[in-house]
């Protein structure tokens, strides 16, 4: 039982993997850019998955995945042919089918009556005659338990004690007599008659005679041929249906006559002649099967080799594309787990290095001694070891984007919207959490473009715009980090709209100065939608305040473009792990910090003439023309009482997520370094300022600073920020 | 034979330490690890009672300051205190305490409840008091240990 | 002595269940993912005593399968069983055609997926 919830949860990946198949395929077809082989994967994959819920008695899902193939086949073999709504009907049916494969996994129910409306839709598309009834598959019980198929085209229906009868007590005995005499098709398919005869055999008492009347003389032989002939009584428990059962494959390759008779042909002659002959068979037996390395290459396998010589190249050259079919990658699957826990001990092997290293240069060790530079060796080798572990948990975006263009489909149902979506660089590598993570965020902004940023199929035609809207979603690689942009091709961001709201919920003052990229930015302001209705779509009452803290919460940043009749992009850079981090190590009021590298614009040494005061407390830094604010971060995080001098200080100069710039003064700066993220939330909870922490050479905790929380706190009363810190 | 492994089963085996003149027990089950102080780091808007995070073989957990936890004056804490981590649900956390004093089996039956005489704050994290050879000790529950003071005297009242 | 199988199917799902099914029934089992696959295994294995096959499989299909072991002296005398949901006749007879042996039923019942091998294995 265990072994078959295995292979249901293999059963069940597999289906998500087949999934992801069928749509990128169905999406290459709508492209027209497919060609028969998309067509035979998109069938493979809906095929497969009813084969696998049959086994698993999914009535459902192979019922609804029965009517999807027969309608792909049609498409195969050129009945059906792709007509673009053909092609979204199938994203729809593909669609529905994910929902099954869902419901089947996790419970819960669909939409009945759309599953059926859909299944009537792929039958009418399959063609004019409704789709042949789904075969109804039994589940399979992996014990060899007694069980009646309900195929509707199954040639015999018996038991499998049918097929052993023959040791059982006689409870009813049945006689047959059996004549038998294969033709040379049956050994050309590598069916022997003795295998025969032995099943034949088990089912109960036999006696066989074999007729060797029409063997020719050895000058005429043909070593393919077949000249013995069998006839045999049978007296067995089991049924016709059963001796028929053993004739199932050579049915057609032998002439073959099974009558019942009555019992009683226990006549001493018979007995002695079948045991004549069964010495016989053992003689007469090597028939051509087993006789390969005498024959000629047989007639009906002339017409193979070219076949045969076209899948040889990749067979002897592995990387060989051969006709665009793909090599399968060799992989292995292996519990996450045991990769987080290879992450964890590389983790601590870069601590430990560190520590080491700090050790060696405390004792005063000189840079170019054999242990320094077996040292740095050590760290190299230690880099390139995390590296690669990291490795293992990186995968491409692409499912998450093949998921997205079923989020832009259903919204644009909803909104009786026509839109395109357009995908670049699935496949990006990003961490696996990251990728899980992501999908909620990704989700909310992709109904958001359709929803809020294109413009009714009318509006678009005034706008004099193609009535299609296109939504644009990309990911890059872009300095460390992934950079994903949805960017759609609508009205941009209504700031008149958005400014009025903001005030009307009391986000700003009515009077307040405010930069379009200010009044954008307004959109992740907590409590602020710009929906007058919560609409089906993008409502659930999540804003893009949820999108920007979970996005903050992997560590990522996102911002936010817009044009007016041109479009809104939103922009998400992420860290391309939660592992590690790149920061600047600091020391403030005695404690070691850790800035992340991505925040920090430069490091500078304030001037007096550049330093002014600004209302009652706040000063500001002068750089290049902009006075930027300075945050002491020492009696920001309370770690001391007085402020810093900024004269005595280093000012290193941030970026928050909306581009706002800010000086932290730090006591002294100790260099950059790659640092291994720890929770702190595992064993303590969330902490104002702080983003993770993590551990230095000399084995103590510092933390990492969460900029954008440090800058935005300055802004605030201390009690809020006392409230977000418990 | 009964009666024993009754005993047993209701038995449980403490870890007494000191804070100040007073002694307190958790329950050994709870306790992963005891080790000498070594300094923390300190942790921004954190309670008083929360003297930061150190780390302990790769995991990063707090240390709470039991004595202050639990209304006392605060520790300065020396080489000679003594971190005792326990397992608290899901999460691992150092309390800083003056020192282990004994281990002790008793039976679950011998925990009196705590009299109303302690203060409410104490009285909290007191599962219940212990008495053993004259002394009196005092058996912490953990739960709450590191919830914040608005919880805690959500939970009192 | 066990007998050895060699399973050819594209669907993790299908190989783990007649892997799980033939080891119960005390068979070794050879797996490949498809036809190309297949007859690397073959190559590279020791000779199986029958060949289950699936159909719809990517890069050759299983009656591009068939046809290559039958073509293949060294091979051409192997048992070959056809898994197929495709109950429907032509497809049997395509098999057939092809040179297998004989076919199971998707989905199988492990005791009629032994007695099917009983019947064509030596």
């Amino acid at each position: 039982m265990d072994t078959m919830a295995a292979i249901k949860q293999t059963f069940f990946q597999e289906c998500e993997e087949q999934l992801a198949e069928l749509e990128s395929g169905l999406l290459t077809i709508e492209r027209e850019e497919g060609d028969a082989e998309t067509i035979n994967a998109v069938f493979r994959a809906v095929h497969s998955i009813k084969g696998g819920a049959g086994a698993f008695g999914l009535d459902e899902l192979v019922r609804f995945a029965h009517t999807f193939e027969t309608t792909l086949d049609g498409m195969r073999s050129g009945k059906v042919e792709t007509a673009p709504q053909i092609v979204r009907l199938m994203l729809r049916a593909a669609d529905t089918l994910a929902d099954l494969v869902r419901v089947s996994r996790d419970g819960g129910t669909v939409d009945a009556a759309r599953v059926s409306q859909i299944g009537d839709e792929l039958a009418q598309a399959g063609g004019a005659q409704p789709a042949p009834a789904a075969p109804v598959f039994e589940p399979i019980a992996m014990s060899g338990d007694q069980q009646t198929d309900d195929f509707g085209f199954a040639p015999v229906m018996i038991s499998f004690d049918d097929l052993v009868g023959g040791t059982q007590a006689d409870g009813g005995q049945n006689g047959f007599a059996i004549s038998f005499k294969p033709k040379p098709e049956l050994y050309a398919k590598a069916n022997d008659a003795i295998r025969l005869l032995r099943e034949l055999r088990r089912m109960g008492e036999a006696k066989i005679r074999c007729d060797f009347s029409e063997i020719p003389l050895l000058s005429e032989l043909d070593p393919e041929g077949a000249y013995l002939s069998w006839h045999v009584r049978l007296s067995t428990s089991g049924g016709d249906a059963a001796v028929r059962e053993v004739f199932e494959f050579v049915e057609f390759d032998c002439d073959l006559s099974i009558e019942a008779q009555g019992l009683g042909g226990t006549d001493a002659s018979l007995a002695v002649e079948a045991l004549l002959v069964e010495a016989g068979i053992k003689e007469s037996a090597p028939a051509p099967a087993e006789i390969p390395a005498l024959a000629p290459v047989p007639r009906q396998t002339s017409a193979t080799p070219p076949q045969l010589a076209a899948v040889a190249p990749p067979t002897a050259s592995q990387g060989a594309p051969a006709q665009g079919a793909q090599q399968p990658s060799a992989t292995i699957r292996v519990d996450l787990d045991r990769v987080d826990r290879l992450i964890d001990l590389v983790g601590e092997l870069v601590i430990n290095q560190s520590m080491l290293a700090q050790r060696v240069m405390e004792a005063g060790i000189a840079r170019l001694s054999d242990v320094a530079v077996g040292l740095d060796d050590l760290e190299h080798l230690t880099r390139e070891i995390q590296d690669s572990v990291m490795a293992i948990r990186a995968q491409p975006v692409r499912p998450i984007f093949q998921r997205m263009s079923r989020v832009v489909r259903e919204v644009a149902d909803m909104t009786g919207k026509s839109v395109r979506l357009i995908t670049d660089g699935e496949n990006c590598e990003v961490d696996k959490t990251v990728i899980e993570r992501l999908a909620d965020p990704l989700t909310h902004m992709i109904r958001n473009a359709v929803d809020h940023g294109l413009e009714k199929p009318d509006d678009r035609v005034k706008a004099g715009k193609p009535e299609q809207g296109v939504v644009r979603m990309t990911a890059a690689h872009r300095s460390g980090r992934v950079v994903i942009e949805v960017a759609d091709d609508g009205a941009g961001i209504n700031r008149a709209r958005v400014r009025d709201i903001a005030v009307r919920k009391e986000l700003i003052d009515a009077d307040a100065q405010l930069s379009d990229a200010e009044i954008d930015d307004l959109i992740f302001a907590p409590g602020f939608s710009t929906a007058s209705t919560i609409s089906d779509v993008s409502g659930r009452g999540v804003g893009m305040d949820v999108v920007r803290r979970s996005i903050q919460a992997l560590g990522g940043r996102i911002t936010i473009s817009s044009r007016p009749g041109q479009g809104t992009t939103f922009t998400l850079s992420l860290p391309l792990t939660l592992a590690v981090l790149d920061g600047m190590v600091v020391t403030v009021a005695g404690q070691t910090l850790v800035v992340p590298l991505t925040a920090i614009v430069e490091t500078l040494q304030p001037k007096a003439a550049d330093i002014h005061s600004l209302g009652e407390k706040a000063r500001v830094v002068a750089i290049r023309g902009s006075f930027i604010p300075l945050i002491d971060i020492g009696s920001e995080l309370g770690y001391r009482d007085s402020e810093a001098d900024p004269l005595q200080s280093v000012a290193v100069l941030v970026e928050t997520e909306n581009q706002s710039q800010s000086a932290l003064l730090v006591d002294g700066i100790i260099g950059q370094q790659q640092v291994v993220i720890k929770s702190l939330e595992t064993n303590y909870g969330q902490v104002f300022g702080v983003a993770a922490a993590t551990i230095l050479g000399d084995g103590r905790v510092a933390v990492i600073l969460d900029i954008d929380a440090v800058v935005a706190g300055t802004g605030r009363d201390h009690a809020n920020r006392k409230r977000n810190a418990a | 034979m009964h009666v024993n492994e009754q005993d047993l089963a209701t038995n449980s085996e403490l870890i007494a330490f000191r804070l100040g003149e007073q002694e307190f027990c958790v329950d050994i089950m709870s306790v992963r690890d005891i080790r000498g102080w070594t300094p923390t780091t300190p942790l921004p808007h954190s309670s008083d009672y929360v003297k930061g995070v150190i780390n302990l073989r790769g995991a990063v957990l707090p240390v709470v300051d039991l004595s202050a936890r639990l209304g006392f004056s605060s520790t300065e804490p020396t080489a000679r205190h003594v971190i005792i981590i326990t397992q608290v649900g899901a999460q691992t956390i150092g309390l800083l305490v003056d020192a282990v004093s004994d281990i002790l089996t008793i039976s679950k039956a011998s925990i009196q409840a705590t009299p109303n005489v302690a203060s409410e704050l104490a009285r909290s994290f007191t599962k219940g008091l212990i008495a053993i050879e004259g002394r009196m000790i005092s058996l912490i529950a953990l739960d709450n240990i590191l919830a914040s003071a608005d919880e805690t005297s959500a939970a009192i009242h | 002595m066990s007998k050895v199988i060699l399973t050819v199917d594209d669907s993790r799902t299908i190989r783990e269940m007649l892997k799980a099914a033939l080891m119960d029934a005390g068979m070794q089992v050879i797996q490949a993912e498809d036809g190309v696959h297949g007859l690397e295994m073959l190559e590279s294995s020791s000779t199986p005593d029958v060949i289950i096959t699936d159909i719809n499989m990517p890069r050759m299909d299983g009656f591009g399968f068939i046809e290559a072991v039958r073509g293949n002296g060294k091979y051409r005398a192997i048992p070959i069983l056809v898994l197929t949901t495709e109950s429907v006749d032509d497809k049997k007879e395509r098999a057939r055609r092809a040179g297998a042996s004989g076919w199971i039923v998707k989905p199988f019942d492990p005791a009629k997926l032994v007695s099917a091998i009983n019947r064509v294995a030596a």
